[in-house]
Formats: structure tokens, C-alpha cells, sequence
């Protein structure tokens, strides 16, 4: 599965490119993608709404489940990926590329609990 | 965790494999949606190696089976098939199965995985001592399905053409699958859980890969791609097909889901008939169909003008209609088709239609 080294990662199977901002770009990595199995629908935060690190600020739906989408940065959503609300499976088809969902504005640029390649390489449920 | 028979399959396939009453299985090959789309247009392989299998032998099967099961099974020929329920005394559901004839005193029995020692118990407890005799085949067997509208031509690529023509929808026969080591013997029946024509072949488990590899090689210019579980699941869904644990449960009748015509109350009495005739259903399955793309899940909240009035027992985007469909117990009097209801999808009231089901039918000519 693959996993860039140069991003960050969440233990929700997040990733996030430069946290530190000043605009954060967010997303979901290809073993949560493996795993939801097909992404058939996204509710993503509106733009200009406030995320914070750690909270609950959307979801994304496969065939045969649901899950939350936390957001991996605090701050203020700057853009959502319209192009992967109207087609959810640019998720499974390149998702660290066509298939990110959202970007912040960031408030706080050190956020916690951020994982790097290697390390989220090594979560159990990952495996790589 | 027990390996499937064609676990080799499933590895050299990239499967993502999953756990399922106890067996390790393959959600899915590439693509829930790219599988369930070839299933509906072409055709899907799929391991069924979990269901349990059984075999009745004896004389006195046939009046044990009509006493047993919800069907009418002395009445069946050789070779027909029965979609048939075993019930609780109180009436509640302990599995639903399929009841093929295989001769006047031989008959396959094929169950759900989940309820594999349920169904062996029961049946072993409903047979007569003497006069019937039951083999549990469900380690040493393996059942493969062929689904979808090419599921007849690919049959006729492995020179078995002639039983593809000849069968009738739900019957059962038995064939000879040629593989480069020889020819297999395999049970072959016209019935599956997708809503489409297809197959389902039983062969020993050690025999299972050979087939599994020349019914792939069979399939290639048919469009026939491995199928996984998570598309059997929105297959059956969209089909309005029960699934054991959702719209079948040890709480539920088959007349409260809407299954009455597999319940012969007119033939000799059987375990849970009693039940079902005093006691009146309390609440009935109905179909859903919503709009948008967010699917009710199981356990959401169906209400009524405002009020609560049951639960979602399966639901999902449907692949084939474009639009949400759910199955749902609600109380009784149940609200009629084109009624207005809403499901609590996670806190935000979703509004939808109360349908006919099958949500999806295939067409005649298939």
C-alpha cells in the first residue's frame, strides 16, 4: 500500500501536506481507501467553517459502510474538492493526488499527534 | 479463522479478504462497484466455500423435511430446488435455506454460514433415528456461484451447454466440469442470491481450485470477473433478497418478512407453525427508496408523520438504480406503497418512498 514519505499521517488514516501551513491540504490514504472499498459519497466541511485538530468534520460513505473524517489541522477551511464530491471514486483512484478533500487555513502551526511516513507505515492495522 | 478452499485463488487474485462466520473470505477481487456492475451486465465468480451443505439420505427425509422446514418438500420432483425456512417453535427465524431433491430419497441442504451449527442440530434433532441419515459436507465441500447474464454461455463453454439450456430456474443436476487434470463432478443448480440467472456448483473442496480455474478460463471473452461478498451483499439488496442477521433474525417471522409464500401452512404442521397461526405478525418489511447518495444503514430510526415507527434492517447506494435503498421493519399497520416516511441518517431526517420490492428485476429475456 502505498505510503509518500512526504507527508503527514493520522491514526484515522488521514493524510495532511504541509500541517504547519499557512494552507494545509487533507486527505484520506490509500489503505483507508482499500479498505472503505468503493467511496460512493462525501460530506465535506463548508468553506470558511472551522475545523479543529482532532474533531469530527465530515464523513465519507463506501458501499458498505460510513465513516467520520476528522480533520488532521486547526483552522479555517479554505477549499473543498468539488471535482471529488461530484465523482467520490477520484478517492480510490489516486487518493493523495486527485482525491484530497479539503484544504485549512491554519491557526496553530504545530499541530499534535501527527505521524510520519515511517511511522504510520508501522501502525498495526497498516502493515506495510 | 478456517481458510477457504481456494484460498491460493484469493491470494494470487489480490483479494481483500475479510473474516466472515468464522471463514476467511474475499470482500472483494478489485471493486465492489466494478464486480456488482459485471454481475448485472456480464457475469461474477464468486466463493461461496462458507455456506454450510448438507446431505439427507433415507426414506423417511421427505415427510422430516416437510415437518422440519416452513416449504413443501414431499411434494417436490427430483431435481427441483425450494427456497425454505427452519424456525424456533415460537416462530422465530434460526435460518433460511435452500432444499434441493436430488432423488426420491436424497436431498441437498445448503445454509448460512453463521448458522452452520444451528441448522446441523436442528436437522439432526428433526430427522427420525432411523430412515434418515445426515452428512455434513460444509468442511469437505465447496460451493462456487456463476452469476449474471452470461452465466448459460460460459456453462457452454465447458461443454455443459446442454444442462444450461435445459434447466429451469431453481432445479439442480449433476455435471461434468472438464479441467486439463480430468473431468470434476459437481452438483450444479440454477439458483443464486443476486437477482440474476446464474449457477452454483458443489465440489469436493479438494477439486474446488481446478473448477474455480476453468470456469475463470471459460469466462474470459464472456466478461466474467471474481466477485467478493461485499457486491453479493448489494446484489441481494437491490434483488429485495432477506439476508440471515438483518431482515432474519431469531426474533422475526417469515410472514412478518413478507415471506409467505415459502410457508406451507396448509401441508402437515411443522416446527413454528403453531406460533405463526396464533400469533398474529407484529410488524411487517417493507422497501425504501430514497434520493441523493447517503445511505440509511442498518439500525437507523424509520419514522412516520414525525413518529417512530421502526428500524433499517440492510441499506445502501444502490449501484444498479443510482439512488439509496433500504429494507426496514415497521410496526403495524404498515404504510402503503408511495407513502412519504423519513430515516434518522445520523441525525439529519433523509425522506423516503415506501416501494414495491424487488427494488431490482431482471429483464425477461434473461
Amino acid at each position: 500500500m502505498s505510503i509518500p514519505p512526504d507527508l503527514f499521517y493520522t491514526a484515522d488514516h488521514e493524510w495532511v501536506v504541509d500541517p504547519g501551513g499557512p494552507i494545509a491540504r487533507v486527505g484520506v490514504t490509500a489503505h483507508a481507501a482499500g479498505a472503505l472499498g468503493d467511496v460512493v459519497f462525501l460530506d465535506l466541511p463548508e468553506v470558511g467553517s472551522t475545523v479543529t485538530a482532532g474533531s469530527t468534520c465530515g464523513e465519507i460513505e463506501s458501499t458498505k459502510s460510513v465513516s467520520d473524517l476528522f480533520s488532521p489541522v486547526s483552522g479555517t477551511v479554505e477549499e473543498v474538492n468539488t471535482s471529488a464530491l461530484d465523482a467520490p471514486e477520484l478517492v480510490n483512484a489516486d487518493p493523495y493526488g486527485e482525491g484530497w478533500l479539503f484544504t485549512v487555513r491554519v491557526s496553530d502551526p504545530t499541530p499534535a499527534g501527527l505521524l510520519d511516513a515511517a511511522a504510520y507505515a508501522g501502525l498495526p492495522d497498516v502493515g506495510a | 479463522m478456517r481458510p477457504s478452499p481456494l484460498a491460493e485463488v484469493h491470494e494470487e487474485l489480490g483479494a481483500t479478504l475479510t473474516e466472515f462466520a468464522g471463514w476467511q473470505l474475499p470482500v472483494r477481487f478489485t471493486s465492489d462497484l466494478q464486480e456488482h456492475h459485471a454481475v448485472r451486465s456480464a457475469a461474477g465468480l464468486f466463493d461461496l466455500s462458507h455456506m454450510s451443505q448438507f446431505v439427507l439420505t433415507g426414506p423417511q427425509v421427505a415427510g422430516a423435511l416437510d415437518r422440519a422446514l416452513t416449504a413443501s418438500h414431499s411434494t417436490m420432483t427430483r431435481g427441483q430446488a425450494a427456497y425454505s425456512l427452519l424456525l424456533a417453535d415460537d416462530g422465530g427465524t434460526l435460518d433460511d435455506l435452500i432444499v434441493y431433491r436430488l432423488m426420491d430419497q436424497q436431498w441437498v441442504i445448503i445454509g448460512n454460514a453463521a448458522n452452520w451449527v444451528t441448522v446441523a442440530r436442528e436437522l439432526t434433532a428433526r430427522m427420525p433415528r432411523s430412515g434418515a441419515a445426515l452428512d455434513d459436507l460444509t468442511a469437505s465441500y465447496s460451493l462456487i456461484a456463476i452469476q449474471g447474464p452470461a452465466s448459460a454461455a460460459i456453462l457452454s463453454e465447458l461443454d455443459l451447454g446442454e444442462l444450461a439450456t435445459t434447466m429451469p430456474y431453481y432445479s439442480i443436476a449433476t455435471g461434468r466440469v472438464p479441467t486439463p487434470g480430468g473431468k470434476i463432478v459437481a452438483l450444479i443448480a440454477r439458483t443464486g442470491y443476486t437477482g440474476e440467472d446464474g449457477f452454483e456448483l458443489m465440489v469436493g473442496a479438494g477439486q474446488a481450485v481446478a473448477v474455480w480455474r476453468a470456469i475463470e478460463q471459460a469466462g474470459k471473452d464472456h466478461g466474467l470477473v471474481p466477485a467478493g461478498l461485499a457486491c453479493r451483499d448489494t446484489l441481494r439488496l437491490e434483488a429485495g433478497m432477506p439476508l440471515y442477521g438483518h431482515e432474519l433474525t431469531r426474533e422475526t417471522t417469515p410472514l412478518e418478512a413478507g415471506l409467505g409464500r415459502f410457508v406451507a401452512l396448509e401441508k402437515t404442521p411443522f416446527v413454528g407453525s403453531k406460533a405463526l397461526q396464533d400469533n398474529p405478525p407484529r410488524q411487517r418489511l417493507i422497501a425504501l427508496a430514497g434520493q441523493g447518495r447517503r445511505a440509511a444503514r442498518a439500525g437507523y430510526r424509520v419514522l412516520i408523520e414525525g413518529e417512530e415507527r421502526g428500524f433499517v434492517t440492510s441499506g445502501a447506494l444502490s449501484p444498479t438504480l443510482g439512488h439509496p435503498i433500504a429494507l426496514a421493519y415497521v410496526d403495524l399497520p404498515a404504510p402503503d406503497q408511495g407513502t412519504e416516511v423519513e430515516i434518522d441518517v445520523r441525525g439529519t431526517l433523509q425522506p423516503y418512498t415506501v416501494v414495491k420490492r424487488p427494488f431490482y428485476r431482471r429483464p425477461a429475456s434473461s
